[in-house]
């Protein structure tokens, strides 16, 4: 098995616009738009306008049918070359570092030189469809021969309970519950604290305002809508703040809050991928390089496994392809879904039975420089727009290993329906 | 932008009312669709006269018959004439005027709707003898009160003043003043002289192909129009305009297979940014459509200075920054500028002292600036927009808007297509023989010189 991409992979340009609470600064905004303004962003800032790339890839997880080739109608206004090919990718929180995951290996395998791994999403605008007996009646309508059945179709169409919409559900399909209650029978198994919890969300808050106030998202963060900061951002929180709130999902001893988790939020953003070669020949920095990535699933039914654990397997697994240890980074990006989540996947590698019994390896993976986790910051404090939280935390990074000169990241996305997607950045 | 007056004096039961009520009743001014027709002038029935002594005829013949045109010398019993040219170089005295009179005052109830009428006079600055300038002179007077006669068909007059020796390039001039597409251009000055050198003469339709033009102010209005026109007519447009405007000019970029380029010209590094970007991307540019620009209107008493000192920057400072940085890099030879001035330049305008003053200030750069650029075979001129109905007049409160809409020859505004023909036509390879001009597109307004 190969340890690495036959061909190197820069990233060379990222771009995502302010990150926004639900209902907030983007409420009157759809996706296409969002994306589309975002790869604008990323197109006038690396003059990309007229270029033709090998492929924009890229997402959302709530997403109108009418937007069913979403991201190729964004590239068409986006001011690159209409001769730009696109596609759509889903895969729930890990869309945008899959998107990223399916650039580099196009460009790895020499089938193209550059391209675009982009993802929005948006909760105020939210993909409400007719409900599933109207859709039904509908169908039915559409098919009848007859005057008879179609008369009989177009009654049954028009039965007043129809008129209850068909919401997208925050939950699992599989086991009917939300993401939070999942991740909160995770943190009971691990034993985490409220305490370890809420010092994680204030440290995400901490150091995401630290970067801004440093500017180091000046050229990652376009203002956009009135924004130049995540509005979730709160620089001023405590500890004290954090621990009078209550549960969210578990109101007898939860441990999981508003607070300590990725609040609902609007996003997109864009990360621009190249050869070494073309990077150069366009006068294009390298900030950083993909190395691999690497994606894992489990079985979280009746709870055999935490639903977001998935990044616990996917990771050690790179590690054994590449040689390396979970210690040999200098960087370490793990997706806040919630605190709890973030805990648990460290408590795992940390955790003799864990890594014996679930991973098959001899020991434990052990323990992480803590100081090296989420420096600037992550989802708990920007907000996680879904598809859009890939490209975040891959621009934070390759920027963080520009700026050092030299080292090593690694990237965990947790996913719904038990997945995981990670990767890993050099320099 | 709806015309209400317009659509009531050209509707079958409507136009009766608008006479009884004794209102102007403006024609449905011709316009064409689409790039340069081969033969611009075929199927006009096209009157070429002279006055004896003349030394333009032969060329304007040749120009008229490349043109496609029907000429002749006296206008057929039972048909009404589209075009006139006359060639009035051989007036010198007094007396000779008379030849005008003879030509054009039989023509006059028999022009055709929309016709066009182009006369050829010498340049009084290359008339040794007084009154032989003074009669070339004279022909400037009367082709603007011919047109301010004749607006009300829709038609239009212009003049060619003509340096000795330049003839040969009234070719590109009788295909645009003698064709449709002189829309709302009436009573104007074109001085053809040589001083350019020539690149290329170019006389067929996709002139600008291969090549790239800028313009800035794109999003909207008459900056898309001309991006529009000069896309037609095969260039690669680069549409320039402010990040507010984002989304019309991808959108219009998009639509015309240009590129999009989000820049405020008014800023200290615009000019290096637009030089960069172009040289990277294209290698130079041959055409400049100087267009962006702003209205901060207030009289002068109530004027606040940064309102005085915005106006001036982005309407004037900008344009001079940002052809400095070109000329020294990425305007290739043979290369056309463009310029936007305004009627309120040429005649200043109430409340306006900051916009006319860096307007007018263009009238007076584009013809400095001709002769320096003329042994590279660079043009640059002015257009003069009047009423034209975009966005920005649409916001005029009503009695100002009607007063500037009819104040004119032909009753109506203008449309930003209008000022694009003129601009592009400004901005053909064959369009040497053109520098320092300011032409206006106002349809012959009352206001204005």
């Amino acid at each position: 098995m190969h340890a690495a991409l036959p061909r190197k992979v820069a990233i060379v340009g990222a771009n995502r616009i302010p990150f926004a609470r639900s209902n907030t600064a983007y409420a009157q905004l759809s996706n296409k738009t969002m994306l589309t303004d975002t790869l604008r962003g990323l197109v006038e800032r690396c003059r990309l306008q007229g270029e033709i790339l090998g492929e924009v890839v890229g997402g959302a997880v709530m997403k109108h049918s009418r937007d069913w080739n979403m991201v190729r109608e964004c590239v068409l206004s986006s001011g690159l070359h209409p001769n730009t090919p696109a596609f759509d990718v889903q895969q729930a929180c890990g869309t945008g570092l899959e998107a990223a995951i399916l650039v580099a290996n196009k460009i790895a395998l020499g089938q193209m030189d550059a391209g675009i791994a982009c993802g929005v999403d948006t909760t105020s605008d939210a993909p409400v469809a007719a409900n599933r007996g109207l859709q039904r009646a509908l169908m039915d309508l559409n098919a009848a021969k007859t005057g008879r059945a179609r008369f009989k179709h177009l009654l049954r169409a028009m039965h007043p309970k129809h008129l209850v919409p068909e919401l997208p559900a925050n939950a699992e399909p599989r086991t009917g519950k939300s993401m939070g209650q999942h991740a909160e029978i995770t943190a009971r198994r691990y034993g985490l604290t409220r305490q370890a919890q809420d010092a994680l969300a204030l440290a995400s808050h901490q150091n995401l305002a630290k970067a801004y106030d440093e500017g180091f998202f000046d050229d990652l963060v376009m203002p956009y809508h009135g924004l130049s900061r995540d509005n979730n951002l709160r620089p001023d929180s405590s500890i004290e703040k954090l621990a009078k709130l209550s549960p969210a999902f578990d109101r007898n001893g939860g441990t999981i809050t508003a607070a300590n988790a990725s609040p609902l939020t609007d996003g997109a953003s864009a990360v621009l991928l190249a050869s070494e070669e073309w990077a150069r020949h366009k006068g294009l920095p390298i900030l950083a390089y993909l190395v691999t990535g690497e994606v894992a699933a489990v079985d979280f039914s009746d709870e055999r496994e935490g639903l977001l654990m998935a990044p616990a397997y996917a990771i050690p697994r790179m590690l054994k392809r590449l040689g390396l240890t979970l210690q040999d980074f200098d960087f370490y990006e793990i997706h806040e879904a919630f605190a709890a989540v973030v805990l648990c996947t460290l408590a795992a590698w940390e955790s003799d039975d864990f890594c014996r019994n679930k991973l098959g390896l001899p020991g434990a993976l052990g323990s992480i420089d803590r100081s090296r986790l989420n420096v600037k910051g992550s989802s708990i404090a920007a907000g996680h727009p879904f598809a859009a939280t890939g490209g975040r935390v891959l621009a934070t990074l390759a920027k963080l290993l520009a700026e050092k000169g030299s080292g090593r990241g690694l990237i965990s996305i947790c996913a719904a329906g038990g997945q995981g997607v990670t990767a890993i950045l050099e320099r | 932008m709806a015309d209400l007056l317009l659509r009531l004096a050209n509707g079958r039961y409507s136009r009766r009312l608008v006479r009884a009520l004794g209102l102007p009743c403006p024609v449905q001014l011709a316009r064409a669709a689409g790039g340069y027709e081969p033969a611009p002038l075929l199927g006009r029935c096209t009157v070429v006269g002279a006055a004896p002594g003349g030394w333009a005829l032969p060329a304007l013949l040749t120009a008229a018959r490349n043109a496609g045109a029907e000429c002749f010398d006296a206008l057929p019993e039972g048909r009404a004439a589209d075009t006139v040219l006359f060639d009035a170089t051989g007036c010198g005295t007094p007396a000779s005027l008379a030849s005008l009179y003879a030509a054009f005052q039989p023509l006059m109830r028999r022009l055709a709707r929309n016709a066009r009428v182009l006369v050829v006079a010498a340049d009084p600055a290359d008339c040794g003898d007084p009154l032989a300038a003074a009669t070339a002179r004279a022909i400037e007077g009367f082709v603007r009160a011919l047109g301010k006669e004749i607006g009300r068909l829709g038609a239009t007059a212009n003049l060619a003043r003509v340096a000795p020796g330049a003839e040969s390039r009234l070719d590109g001039l009788v295909r645009f003043c003698g064709g449709v597409r002189c829309t709302y251009v009436s009573g104007q000055v074109f001085c053809v002289s040589a001083k350019v050198s020539e690149t290329e003469p170019a006389t067929s339709a996709g002139q600008l192909a291969g090549r790239v033009a800028v313009v800035t102010g794109a999003a909207r209005g008459i900056g898309a129009a001309t991006a529009q026109r000069l896309a037609e007519e095969g260039a690669h447009v680069v549409c320039v305009d402010v990040a507010a405007a984002r989304d019309p000019l991808y959108e219009l970029a998009a639509r015309l297979r240009g590129t999009p380029l989000v820049l405020d010209i008014a800023t200290a590094q615009a000019p290096s940014a637009l030089c960069a970007f172009v040289q990277e991307k294209f290698g130079g540019i041959d055409v400049m459509v100087h267009n962006a620009g702003i209205t901060r209107d207030k009289t002068l008493a109530n004027m606040k200075p940064e309102l005085w000192q915005q106006v001036i920057a982005v309407n004037f400072a900008a344009i001079a920054a940002i052809d400095d940085a070109l000329l020294a890099g990425g305007l290739r030879d043979g290369g056309r500028i463009v310029c936007l001035s305004s009627v309120s330049g040429v005649a200043g305008n109430f409340g306006q002292t900051n916009y006319a003053t860096s307007k007018a200030a263009l009238i007076g750069y584009v013809a400095a600036r001709a002769t320096g650029l003329a042994a590279r075979g660079i043009s640059i001129n002015a257009v003069a927009p009047g009423f034209i109905e975009t966005p920005m007049t649409a916001k005029i409160p009503w009695i100002p808007r009607e007063a500037g809409r009819r104040l004119n020859a032909s009753s109506q505004g203008g449309q930003p297509r209008d000022v694009a023909e003129l601009i592009t036509f400004l901005a053909l390879p064959g369009s040497a023989g053109l520098s320092g001009n300011t032409i206006r597109a106002c349809g012959l307004a009352l206001i204005g010189a």
